[in-house]
């Protein structure tokens, strides 16, 4: 099974590297762009076929250690 | 005999750079064809990069050794006494400059970034400490559509790199020039520590051996990235990018602590690091330099991908990896504190007395050839060359005077070369390890860094004026090696050697071997009269894109000692009322200075030409001085003469300067004039007057120039130039070049 | 005064740190390995020092700070004896929950290095307390991740509680407040940006760290 964690900043905290993005592509002309965030995509590959018990797991890895939830938000996708 | 082994055809030898000639002597040697992997195994073993083939006629005029001198050319890096260390024992400083262009100018941040780890490698392999790093950069003109990106992306690699690794980059050069839009030159340097009786060499490997490899492990990265670095670009190479490595500063750390570790522990017969070439090149020179034969089983290399064949894992460039030759029952030593450091460890063979380097994948034997034809056979080339022409010298007088001297200081002061390079020094960790005491960004003309737990200092330099070697070859080359040994003696420091790194165009095309051998020439005469030899280096040739090749840059990166940390200088210390003083005769060189190109637009003219008794008498008169403790400030000349020394001897003092100007020399030349062997001095009068009493016992020509005083710099009372505005310009330069990038981004 | 610095692979401070601290006290510090799950009997005073502890891969500090000695230096500290982060060792405290806030990416995206002007804003603590109040020192930056970042409510609460220590008197990263140096509530727990281990010395950085340092000693 494998486990897509996506990581992205919280809402409200400032996140040059998306602006700085947007600011890039809104001079190349892309001017639809009004905003940027740059966030993290993490990949696990996890033995076993169990989907909640995995997101139990991982939800947990990602509180602990994949995440700050100081500064950041994240999702997961199994499959 | 069979012309081509199964599979191999005339194409597949010319695409691994090996010409007729040279599959000739292979067929020869092997008395038979090679295959796939033996091909791979020549080509980069034969390549410009590992052999030297057109340089090695030539590298050997260079001065090699000296009473200082512990290891010349030859080994990693070069190795040169430096007296007791804090426990009394003798240390030893372990050098070594390499370029790393062409994956800089492909991928700029990792081919920058890799450039570091790689040159320290070179360092730590042999026992030592790194504890400096330096950097001499060359990029095209500032308004060339690639460069801003170039600037911004190398020096975020070396910061990157170096930063993370802990070692402090103290120092450095960048130059632009059109001359480079096409080919950037990334010279990294690397300076170590250690006890000069514990140095590790790639000799010592004896048969029965275990062969041990530690680090990262290999992948795919840099198949060819020796060859790359060893042909011509042309508008396809972009398309090359794959080849560029990824470097893992993290592992080199890890890495560095690791084989100290392992070197305290008298376990090891021979180490390499696995550079260009990797496997290949690190294997064959222990073997070589140990007389021996190898033996390596493909299938327990530590493997980053599945299916990698043995041509691969030979010569993959997988960074961050080091090869060790352990004595007999010592492996599990490298085990343990491999293990430690969370590194792949594996013994992947052994040294035999066969001669031959025997691999084995899968069970078959899949290479078997003689080790000695790969490093002894492998060409040397008496390249034809003619001496470029000499461009004749340029008399100031037909140069026209401007009308406001301050004016022309402020243009050339924020010029590219001379401006501020705060923008790029400031991404650097200059004070890790807590022993530097003047870096980049401190009124110093060389980097100094302690010797941990001593009183002692290194001072370390690197410079080249690519824009006088292109005038004139023979003086240009001088002139290099003659500037870095001027650097260190500014500060105090007794010049000991140099490591050199000679960037240049196609060596194929006379002029450019001309350019070559004339810098080398030139080199050698000045190693030789300022008793300064060269200690290791690297040549990088094809520099060229479209047949357009750069300036001929033999960077020199050169080493002192400072005896005493007590007894030394820098250039931020004048106070008012100092008497200014210029060690050496002015005679207004214009020619391919600074001056001339940033205000008159043109770049003719003569290089100035470097009196080498001078150069040493006014240097060693200067140190005497120094140590003697009567300077509150000193400067070498170099580019835009003793009006810049002065300009930045007044910013770094915060104090104004008054110069005057007399005699017969036009009042331009007289400031800006690029001539050599010169020094400015700041002293209290009573400390000035013993200097010129020196002066006329040692017939040294020492004038008086001006006086330090006041918020600007004058000449003659007039032509002012306050210093808030030069700071203003000196500064802003960079910052409005990179800034624009910043725009270009949003 | 016993001390230890804690080792994770990629510290680079580590050196440096052990050396300021036996400049002041006279005593070498005990260098303890990541790996460890205790510190050395006796231990005082506890440094996590600046580097790239695993490479500043994830977060910066995110896996150090879950390393086995970490719940001994949680202990330690619990204990009310000081304990004090700089650069990466104030990431490390911020991660592991000991320090309010969080370090960003630097506002100019940018590595830092050059001598920054700090204002002590506490000289009321044991890390600061030979300090003058207001004092303006120089003391070496040296990060790519020192945008100090908290929600307005916790940023007004450490503030009013003096827990802002070192303020930077011309903000280098886009910090919040242009914190550069904060305690915790108990006031034994410290980080800061700046290296105060690299100014210890008149050869090297100047001697504005040397007080820190001290401080300490003053207080075991």
């Amino acid at each position: 099974m494998k486990a897509k964690i996506h990581v992205y900043l919280k809402p409200g905290v400032l996140d040059p590297q998306g602006a700085a993005v947007a600011g890039a592509l809104h001079n190349m002309g892309y001017d639809e762009v009004t905003a940027a965030r740059q966030g993290k995509l993490i990949e696990l590959d996890l033995t076993g076929d169990d989907v909640e018990a995995a997101r139990k797991r991982v939800d947990e890895m990602c509180a602990k250690l994949l995440s700050n939830p100081v500064i950041e938000s994240y999702s997961i996708e199994l499959a | 005999m069979t012309q081509y082994a199964e599979g191999i055809t005339a194409e597949i030898v010319k695409e691994h750079g090996i010409n007729d000639a040279e599959y000739a002597v292979i067929l020869d040697r092997l008395g038979r064809a090679p295959n796939l992997v033996e091909l791979g195994i020549f080509s980069v073993m034969w390549s410009e990069h590992c052999s030297y083939k057109s340089s090695r006629a030539h590298l050997g005029k260079l001065p090699t050794k000296g009473e200082k001198v512990i290891q010349g050319p030859g080994e990693n890096a070069g190795v040169i006494d430096i007296g007791d260390g804090p426990n009394g024992k003798k240390m030893a400083c372990i050098f070594k400059m390499e370029s790393h262009n062409h994956p800089s100018f492909i991928e700029p941040y990792q081919g920058a970034a890799t450039g570091v780890g790689g040159i320290l490698r070179d360092v730590f392999t042999m026992g030592a400490r790194p504890v400096a790093l330096m950097n001499a950069l060359r990029f095209g003109a500032p308004e060339h559509k690639k460069t801003r990106q170039l600037v911004s992306g190398v020096v975020a690699g070396i910061g990157g790199y170096g930063n993370c690794v802990g070692v402090p980059t103290v120092g450095g050069e960048t130059n632009f020039h059109a001359g480079y839009n096409g080919n950037i030159l990334v010279n990294a340097m690397a300076v170590g520590l250690a006890e000069a009786d514990n140095i590790f060499y790639a000799r010592g490997a004896e048969p029965g051996q275990p062969i041990v490899y530690v680090g990262s492990k290999t992948g795919r990265d840099g198949i060819h990235g020796a060859t790359m670095a060893s042909a011509e670009f042309d508008d396809q190479s972009e398309e090359k990018r794959p080849t560029v490595q990824v470097g893992d500063p993290f592992v080199e750390k890890k890495l560095i602590e690791a084989c100290l570790e392992l070197m305290a522990t008298d376990a090891i017969a021979a180490i390499q690091d696995m550079g260009a070439a990797g496997l290949t090149s690190s294997s064959v020179e222990m073997a070589d330099k140990g007389g021996i034969g190898i033996a390596l089983d493909m299938d327990k290399v530590p493997q980053r991908e599945t299916g990698m064949t043995t041509y691969e894992m030979m010569l993959s460039e997988s960074q961050e990896r080091m090869l060790v030759i352990m004595k007999p029952g010592r492996e599990d030593v490298a085990y343990e504190i491999f293990k430690k450091w969370e590194l792949d460890v594996a013994v992947i063979g052994e040294t035999t007395d066969t001669g031959r380097m025997v691999l084995t994948h899968k069970g078959e034997v899949v290479c078997d050839i003689p080790v000695a034809p790969l490093a002894d056979d492998a060409p040397k080339y008496e390249r034809p060359y003619f001496a470029p022409e000499v461009r004749a010298q340029l008399n100031a007088k037909d140069v026209a005077q401007p009308s406001h001297m301050g004016e022309v200081l402020l243009k050339i002061m924020s010029s590219p070369d001379m401006a501020s390079k705060a923008w790029i020094w400031k991404q650097y960790d200059r004070h890790v390890m807590a022993d530097t005491t003047a870096s980049s960004e401190d009124p110093s003309d060389a980097a100094i860094v302690r010797v941990h737990g001593t009183n002692k200092a290194l001072a370390i330099t690197t410079d080249c004026t690519p824009r006088y070697c292109f005038a004139n070859p023979f003086e240009g080359g001088k002139q290099a090696v003659a500037e870095a040994w001027r650097n260190l003696t500014a500060t105090g420091a007794d010049p000991i050697a140099i490591t050199d790194c000679l960037n240049f165009g196609n060596p194929e095309r006379e002029e450019i071997m001309g350019q070559f051998v004339g810098c080398i020439d030139g080199m050698a005469e000045a190693c030789a009269k300022l008793d300064f030899p060269v200690v290791s280096g690297n040549v990088s040739l094809y520099n060229e894109t479209n047949g357009v090749a750069i300036p001929p840059t033999p960077a020199i990166g050169g080493v002192g000692l400072i005896p005493d940390m007590a007894k030394r200088a820098h250039f931020g210390g004048m106070r008012e009322g100092d008497i200014l003083l210029v060690v050496g005769e002015t005679e207004g060189a214009l020619g391919a200075s600074v001056y001339l190109k940033v205000i008159e637009g043109r770049e003719d003219g003569g290089a100035p030409l470097v009196d080498l008794d001078a150069e040493k008498a006014h240097g060693d008169f200067v140190r005497g001085q120094i140590r003697a403790g009567r300077l509150s400030a000193c400067h070498d000349l170099s580019d835009g003469g003793l009006a810049c020394a002065a300009a930045d001897m007044a910013l770094a003092s915060d104090m104004g300067i008054k110069l005057a100007h007399e005699g017969n020399v036009p009042m331009h030349g007289y400031l800006f004039g690029e001539d050599q062997g010169r020094y400015l001095l700041a002293a209290a009068k009573e400390d000035a007057i013993a200097i010129l009493q020196d002066a006329k016992a040692d017939d040294v020509p020492v004038h008086v120039v001006g006086l330090a005083g006041g918020t600007a710099v004058t000449v003659n009372g007039a032509h002012p130039l306050e210093l808030d505005r030069l700071r203003a310009a000196w500064e802003g330069w960079m910052p409005a070049l990179m800034d624009q990038l910043v725009e270009a981004a949003e | 005064m016993k001390s230890a610095v804690i080792v994770f692979p990629g510290s680079n401070c580590d050196r440096d740190a052990h050396d300021a601290i036996e400049k002041v006290t006279g005593q070498k510090p005990a260098m303890v390995w990541h790996q460890e799950s205790e510190l050395p009997e006796g231990t005082q005073f506890v440094m996590v020092p600046g580097g790239f502890s695993y490479g500043d891969y994830l977060r910066c500090g995110a896996m150090a700070s879950r390393s086995a000695i970490m719940p001994a230096i949680v202990a330690h500290a619990a204990t009310g004896a000081p304990v004090l982060g700089v650069c990466n060792g104030f990431q490390i405290l911020t991660e592991s929950g000991l320090l309010p806030g969080a370090l960003m990416r630097n506002a100019g995206l940018k590595f830092v290095c050059e001598k920054a002007p700090l204002t002590v804003e506490n000289a009321n603590t044991q890390f600061t307390s030979r300090y003058e109040a207001g004092a303006q020192l120089l003391v070496p930056i040296a990060h790519h991740d020192g945008n100090y970042f908290a929600d307005t409510e916790t940023l007004d609460r450490i503030e009013g509680e003096g827990q802002v220590v070192f303020r930077y008197g011309r903000n280098p990263n886009g910090s919040a407040r242009d914190i550069a140096g904060i305690i915790n509530e108990q006031g034994n727990v410290m980080g800061m940006m700046p290296h105060p281990e690299r100014a210890v010395d008149d050869g090297h950085g100047g001697t504005d760290g040397l007080a820190l340092f001290e401080s300490l000693l003053g207080s075991a």
